[in-house]
Formats: C-alpha cells, structure tokens, sequence
C-alpha cells in the first residue's frame, strides 16, 4: 500500500533526523539564572515585605526556586544524556496530570459558588473572607481558563507541534521550565485570590509580580514552539500550529498590554493600572474578549485540528477553509471587545465597531465547525462506536453553537436585554463546558492512549457514563441560565403606568432561586463526569483495562501510537 | 504535482503535504458559508453608513441617522418628566401629606412612584417587603421608634436617623457594661426585669431589685413603665416587638454594648417629590399613624 511506504519512509526519517544534537547546556545556564536571580530577589522581598501577602508570595516563589534549582542540580550531576532521538513525551505526560488536576479542582470550585449564589449564606464565616463568593470566584474563572485550559494548550502544543513538525521540542529542559513556571503562577494566582490580592480586572486579577512571573514564562513557551517549528523536517507548518501560534503571540501581548501597571512598592503587593477610566474598560475588555477569541477559540481549534483528522483517520476536510477562515478569524476577533460596554460611556462608534465586527465573525468562527464535522465524512459509523469522539463532535456543536449565540448577543438591541444577566453566564458555559472542556476531554482521553502506548482505555464504558452525565449537566447548566437570564433582562425593564420600574432588584434576585439551584446541579453532574475521567485516565496511564471490556479502539490508538520513533 | 494523491472515499485531491499522516483536502471553501460572509460584511457595511462608525483625527463618521444613544437617553428622560410633571407638582402643591392619601388619582400616583423609590433604595436594609431584619425596623407593623405618621415618616426618610445630616437625632442606647456604667449583677437584674415587664418571665427577685435601678438609669428615655419615647427614638419595651431581639442572651448584649442603628439621610439623594412619594407608600405598608 502506498500509504503503507510512505509511513516506513516517513518513521526512518524521524529517526535519523531528530537524533541531530540540539542542546549545548544553553538552556541550563539560562534557566539557572533565572531560578538564581529570581530566588535572591525573592529573599529580598521577603525579608522587607510591606504587606503580609507579599511576604507570603516571596516565600513561596523563593521555594519554588530552591527547589527548582535543587532539581536542576540532580538533573546536572546525574548527567543523564536525554535520548535524543525520541519525541519529548514527560512533559506532555506530567500536563495530561497537571490538566486534570487543575479541572476537577476548578470545576468544583465553581460548583461550590453556584450553591453559593443559590443560598448566599453558604460558607459564610465571619472572619474567614476567603470563602466568601467575592474570593472564590476568580479561583473559579481563573483555575478553570488558565490552569486547566492553559494546560491542556501546553500539553497539547508540545504533543503537536512535535508530531507535526518530526522534530524534538526545542529548549532542552525549557519545556520543563514552562511546564513548572506555568504551575507556579497558577499557585500565586490562586493563593493570590483566597487571600485578596487583585488588581480588579477581570481574568487578569494577579498583581504585578506574577504578571512579570507569567511573561518570562510566556517568552520561553514561544521561543520553545518556534525553535521546534525552526528545526522543523516538514517543508509546510501544519494548520493546527499556525493556530497555536496565534495563539501564544497574542495573548503574551494582551498579557502585556493589560497588565501595565505602576507597583506601588518593589516589596508590596499592590499596583496601579496605566490606564483609568473609560480607556480602562475598553483595554480590559480587548483584553477580557480576545482571551475568549485567541485562548478558548484558537487554542483549542488548534487542538481540533490535530486530534480529530487524527482519531477518525481521515484528511481534513478543506485546506482552502482552513486557510480562510484562519487569518479572517484572527483579523476580526481582535475588534469584537467593545460588544462588553454596549450602552456605557464608551463612544458609540467603537460599540458599533465591536458589534459589526461580532457580527462578520460568525463565519470565521464557524469555519473551524464545519472542517471539523466534514472531516468525518467518511468515518460517521465511528460516532457509534468511539465515545471520545462522540464527545469532540459534540463540542464542535457547542462551538457552532455558542459562536453563533455570541454573534447574536453582540447586537446591540439583543444585548440591552441580555447585558448584566445570566444570560450571559449561560452562553459562556456554553462555550466552556461545551467546546473548550469536552475538545480537551477528547484531547486528553487520546493523549491517555497515546503517550503511554495503550491499546485502549481502561474503560470505554466509563466514557459513556462521563459523556451522559455531563452532557446533561450541560443542558441543565444553560437552559437554566437561559431562562434566568431572560427572566432577568424582562423585570429589569418592565414598567407600570407611570414610567417607574415594575420590580426592585432584590425581587429578581430572588426569582433566581431555581434556576440557580438548577445550574449547581448541572455544575455537580459536570464536575462527577471529569471525576469519572480523572479516574479512567488514571488507570489508563497505570496500563489496567476494566474486565469485561472490549477494545473497541484498536484500531485508531495503535495508528496513533506509530509514530514514536524507537530508538 | 504529476501524480496527484486522491483521496478514495471522497474521490477528491489533497494538497501533496502530510504531517504526521494527517493530510488536507483540496475541497473548495463551502458556498453557502462564502455567501452568508459577505452578507454579513455587506450587513455592516450598511450599518457603518448609518451608524456612528469609524474614527478620524478629529471625530468619528456620524452616519446618516446621525442616532445618539445619549441624546435618545436625555430626551426620553425629559419626556418622562414631562408626562409626569402635573402629578409630581400636585404632590409637591399638596396642603398636606394627608391631603395627597384622600386624592385617589394622586394617591395612586404617589404609591407607584414610593413602590419603585422603596424597591432601589429602602428595600437592602428593611426588606423588599418592609418587613425588616434584626436591628433594621419592620415597617408593617403599628410599633414605631420615631413617630409613624405621615409627617414623622417623611422627616426620618428626609434627616435619617443618627445620620450625617444635621437636623438628625443621635440619641443611642448608652453601653452600660462596656463603659462600667452599671456592674456586670446590675445588668443582670435589668435583664430580669426587662423581661418581667415585656411579659416574657415571672416577677423574680432580681426584678424587684433592679426597679430602683430602671428608674433611675432607664427611664428617662423608656418612660418610668418601660414604654418608651418616640422623641428620642427609645422602644417600648412591654410589646412583644423587638428590634434586636428579646431573649436574655440579647438583651444583656444590648445592655452591654449598647445599640445605635443608623438610617441614612435621602435628602441628598432623593428629590423632595420622591420623599413625598415615598413616605405616603411607606406609611401605607400597614403601620401607619
């Protein structure tokens, strides 16, 4: 078969080429500085913190470098040659844990403040402001978006860029650099939220320090990726990579850009934003709207992209498509911020921008849908059969369907019903738990076969039950928001007679009551699916198969499990 | 590309390339999603001709509506005023409040306006119903620290009480264990006799000890029977309503601490027709004098 040659030839050429030497003990040196430098500054700040918080950062940053130097050290002197020749998979392997960690800890974060906002006294205590909603909530969003989708990109990226490109990841231990600086932020973040340290912005709520933390990590994540698109043995960059591309450089500029600021002290937690005001808002929301766009919808097409083609074994499905819809998504996404301050004291010709712009990329948006989908022409029998994918498809249905539901509230006449309410919240999950999640489940569900060489997972049937569960808790989720959110929109613009507002505030917060409750139980039953996959991953990777199962994938996981080169 | 690689099911060529044996169709871009693109570039188009839409050096492209949501916002506000500007004027023109309760179109008027002016204002303290909470006074019922008659209410709603304003009142329930004013027995004893003369307990020993001591220390603001004195905003203590509660535990944190609930003062924020309005719904809501 020619497909048969073309496959032998393509193996003996990994394995020839990627046995090229890459490393010359720069990446040591570099990453050395770093943990040096950083761990005398943070003894500084710790010994001379203005503030408790800070000093409870230093301390933490200061043992994150002890440690990381101590492993670099033992790295050092066991002087283990990595073998050269094959793919780099620990990594990918510790970000499969490391994602799943982060989920299960982040979804049920978030279901804790959905009970919260059904019954408000919940975890109240005086005197114990971290579990209070105020604090809880960015832990969600951000634990969620950036430790475990930040993860699933990284992991991912590292998983594709290598296969795509047949070259080893770049950097030496630089991908292990990025892997555990990226942790780290997430625990200053995270420990940054329960003890109230914010700068207010949404989705951007570190401070200062960890913004700086995050850029340096961000830098050599991207020198990691283009060093091994540069090394590359493939003469064209696979689509999925332009994608991760887009993905890396535009949020370390929108990182930038919002987080400029003004600390107040060198040893203080606190900083000042550059910009204020109505010039504020609009940063924040370019900022907010493209970490949607170029974080939750190119990272994971990115991942569509490789993983779809891939499971079904199948061509995708228009290269024209992909290419088209790739630079006018990137084009237009970045002017649809202003959709978030319709009817505020933004001017009326950026809310017009913003909207119009929302508008035009429904079709960009949707091209990534339709690729995926007809990628399976030709492979629709194996919905029937294969869970995982069943739980891509349906994200790419999420996709269409939340990007098409954005279009629509984006329009100003929608939006003045629908801003401020749950509406939105709805149409977010939607997005999030629809797409964004079950593209990763699907991502991470191959990736448990793949890099630890199984023939199946250790249970098929527990897909099932993480599928159904789920899915459900996702329609309990949105609908119940659809209605509150409407709910919502109506009471707060109804008047009587005489011009003067129907409904008082607190009454239709207390309208909310059901549909809230309804949401935390779609929340817990989203959040019992992922514990059902953490646990099937985790035997996956132990390399047990539930009794009484029988592969129904061997065909597809062993295709995948090809291309590891042997040495 | 002489031999082209076509794909078998769909009998269409790829593009040549293969990346990690994923390969690309050379399908065209789909027709319908082309058209349903430029619809939507033509739709905004159209809509920048209309709309205020892009910026110059110097202003921004007015369209041809030249709409603005911010003059739409002013006129319609005046609109809203002028419609209502009669009704607003008679209440203001009203020989008194009780006069505006007697008028029923303007009574209705007064309570629609009160019901929404309650609802964003009043509501997070004394409840979307005024029915209160613990140290935030129900408004339903007949007992009233300062006075619930129309005029009464509308001077609370106006000076607030405790408030910044300066015609407020701050009389407080002094903090007669804080300040060892009293000792730990004697506030005790006022617990029993609070108790006793509120009909929640028998007459104890204490009790009778601690009359002398109610006298003298309580009675100038709770009245010598304990039923309190609107003036200076004391409760009566001998009717089974209790702003902070009236078990012992609280009550001896009362006497402790003492108490000195605020109410902001609405002059700056409300106008003097929505103090009216307000306090003619208020006064409505089932206690009022």
């Amino acid at each position: 078969m020619l497909m048969k040659t073309v496959k032998d030839k393509g193996r003996k050429l990994v394995n020839q080429q990627l046995t090229n030497k890459n490393d010359t003990g720069a990446d040591i040196m570099v990453i050395a500085a770093i943990l040096g430098i950083g761990a005398i500054f943070s003894l500084y700040v710790a010994a001379r913190a203005v503030d408790p918080m800070m000093e409870v950062h230093a301390l933490v940053f200061l043992g994150a470098f002890l440690i990381g130097a101590f492993a670099l050290v033992s790295h050092v002197s066991s002087s283990k040659e990595a073998p050269q020749g094959a793919y780099e998979t620990g990594v990918v392997k510790a970000g499969v844990f490391a994602s799943m960690f982060w989920g299960v800890a982040g979804f049920l974060v978030g279901v804790i403040i959905a009970f919260q906002l059904a019954f408000p006294d919940l975890l109240y205590f005086e005197g114990a402001p971290w579990t209070n909603f105020g604090r809880l909530r960015p832990l969600h969003t951000s634990a969620v978006i950036f430790a475990f989708g930040g993860n699933v990109l990284i992991a991912t990226s590292f998983y594709v860029v290598q296969r795509t490109c047949r070259a080893r990841l770049a950097g030496g231990l630089a991908p292990w650099f990025v892997f555990w600086g990226y942790q780290l932020f997430i625990v200053i973040a995270a420990t940054g939220y329960l003890m109230g340290v914010t700068q207010s912005k949404e989705y951007a709520e570190p401070e200062w320090y960890a913004d700086l933390w995050l850029t340096i990590v961000w830098v050599v994540y991207l020198l990691v990726f283009l060093g091994t698109i540069w090394k590359r043995k493939e003469p064209h960059i696979y689509v999925a990579n332009w994608f991760y591309l887009s993905f890396i450089v535009t949020i370390a500029m929108l990182h930038i850009v919002n987080n400029l600021a003004v600390p107040v002290s060198l040893t203080g937690s606190k900083s000042y934003s550059l910009f204020a005001g109505v010039q504020d808002a609009l940063t924040q929301w370019w900022y907010g709207h493209n970490a949607v766009g170029f974080f939750l919808t190119t990272g994971f097409l990115a991942i569509m992209y490789y993983f779809i083609p891939k499971r079904v074994n199948r061509p995708v499905y228009s290269y024209r498509l992909s290419i088209v819809h790739f630079w006018s998504l990137i084009f237009i996404y970045i002017w649809a911020g202003p959709h978030h301050l319709h009817y505020t004291a933004l001017p009326e010709w950026a809310q017009t921008l913003g909207m119009t712009f929302s508008v035009m990329l429904l079709m960009p948006s949707w091209g990534g849908m339709i690729n995926g989908l007809m990628t399976l022409s030709g492979a629709w029998d194996k919905l029937r059969t294969d869970p995982v994918l069943r739980i891509m498809v349906v994200s790419l249905a999420f996709y269409g369907m939340s990007t098409f539901e954005g279009s629509l509230m984006s329009v100003r006449a929608v939006n003045s019903l629908s801003h401020y309410t749950d509406w939105t919240i709805g149409h977010v999950h939607a997005g999030a738990l629809g797409w964004v999640s079950y593209i990763s489940f699907g991502a991470l569900y191959c990736l448990a076969t793949w890099l630890w060489n199984r023939k199946s997972l250790y249970s098929n049937a527990l897909v099932e039950w993480h599928f159904w569960i789920s899915t459900m808790g996702i329609v309990l989720y949105i609908s119940s928001m659809w209605v509150a959110g409407i709910t919502q929109g109506l009471m707060w613009r109804a008047y009587n007679e005489f011009g003067f507002l129907e409904h008082s505030f607190v009454e239709t917060v207390e309208a909310m009551h059901i549909p809230f409750i309804i949401r935390a139980t779609g929340g817990t039953m989203f959040l019992i699916g992922a514990l059902i996959m953490a646990y099937n991953i985790w035997r996956t990777a132990r390399g047990d198969v539930r009794t009484g199962e029988k592969s129904l994938m061997d065909e597809s996981s062993s295709q995948a499990a090809r291309p590891v080169p042997a040495e | 590309m002489s031999d082209k690689d076509i794909d078998e099911h769909s009998g269409v060529d790829t593009t040549g390339h293969e990346w990690d044996g994923i390969k690309e169709l050379n399908n065209p871009l789909p027709r319908w999603w082309v058209i349903v693109f430029y619809i939507t570039i033509i739709w905004s188009v159209v809509y920048w001709v209309l709309m205020p839409s892009w910026p110059g050096i110097t202003g921004y492209l007015k369209g041809t509506r030249n709409h603005s949501e911010r003059e739409n916002v002013t006129v319609q506000m005046a609109a809203l005023d002028a419609e209502r500007a009669e009704s607003t004027q008679r209440l203001i023109a009203a020989p008194s409040l009780e006069a505006i309760e007697s008028d029923p179109a303007l009574h209705q008027f007064a309570m629609a306006a009160g019901a929404s002016l309650f609802g964003d204002n009043c509501a997070t303290c004394h409840g979307a119903g005024g029915q209160g909470f613990k140290g935030y006074p129900n408004l339903n019922d007949d007992a009233w620290l300062w006075g619930g008659s129309l005029d009464q209410i509308k001077h609370t709603i106006t000076v607030g009480r405790r408030s910044l304003h300066p015609e407020t009142t701050n009389t407080l329930m002094m903090a007669y264990g804080r300040d060892g004013l009293l000792t730990r027995d004697q506030i005790n004893d006022l617990v029993d006799y609070v108790s006793f003369i509120s009909g929640q307990a028998e007459e104890t020993e204490a009790a009778t000890r601690a009359a002398p001591l109610f006298a003298s220390q309580c009675a100038s603001c709770h009245g010598a029977d304990g039923t309190g004195d609107q003036i200076q905003g004391a409760p009566n203590l001998t009717d089974a309503i209790w702003l902070f509660g009236g078990d012992r535990a609280t009550l001896y944190e009362t006497l402790w601490n003492g108490r000195a609930g605020v109410m902001p003062a609405w002059d700056e924020r409300l106008s003097e027709e929505e103090i009216i309005a307000l306090s003619v719904y208020v006064h409505s809501l089932g206690g009022g004098e």
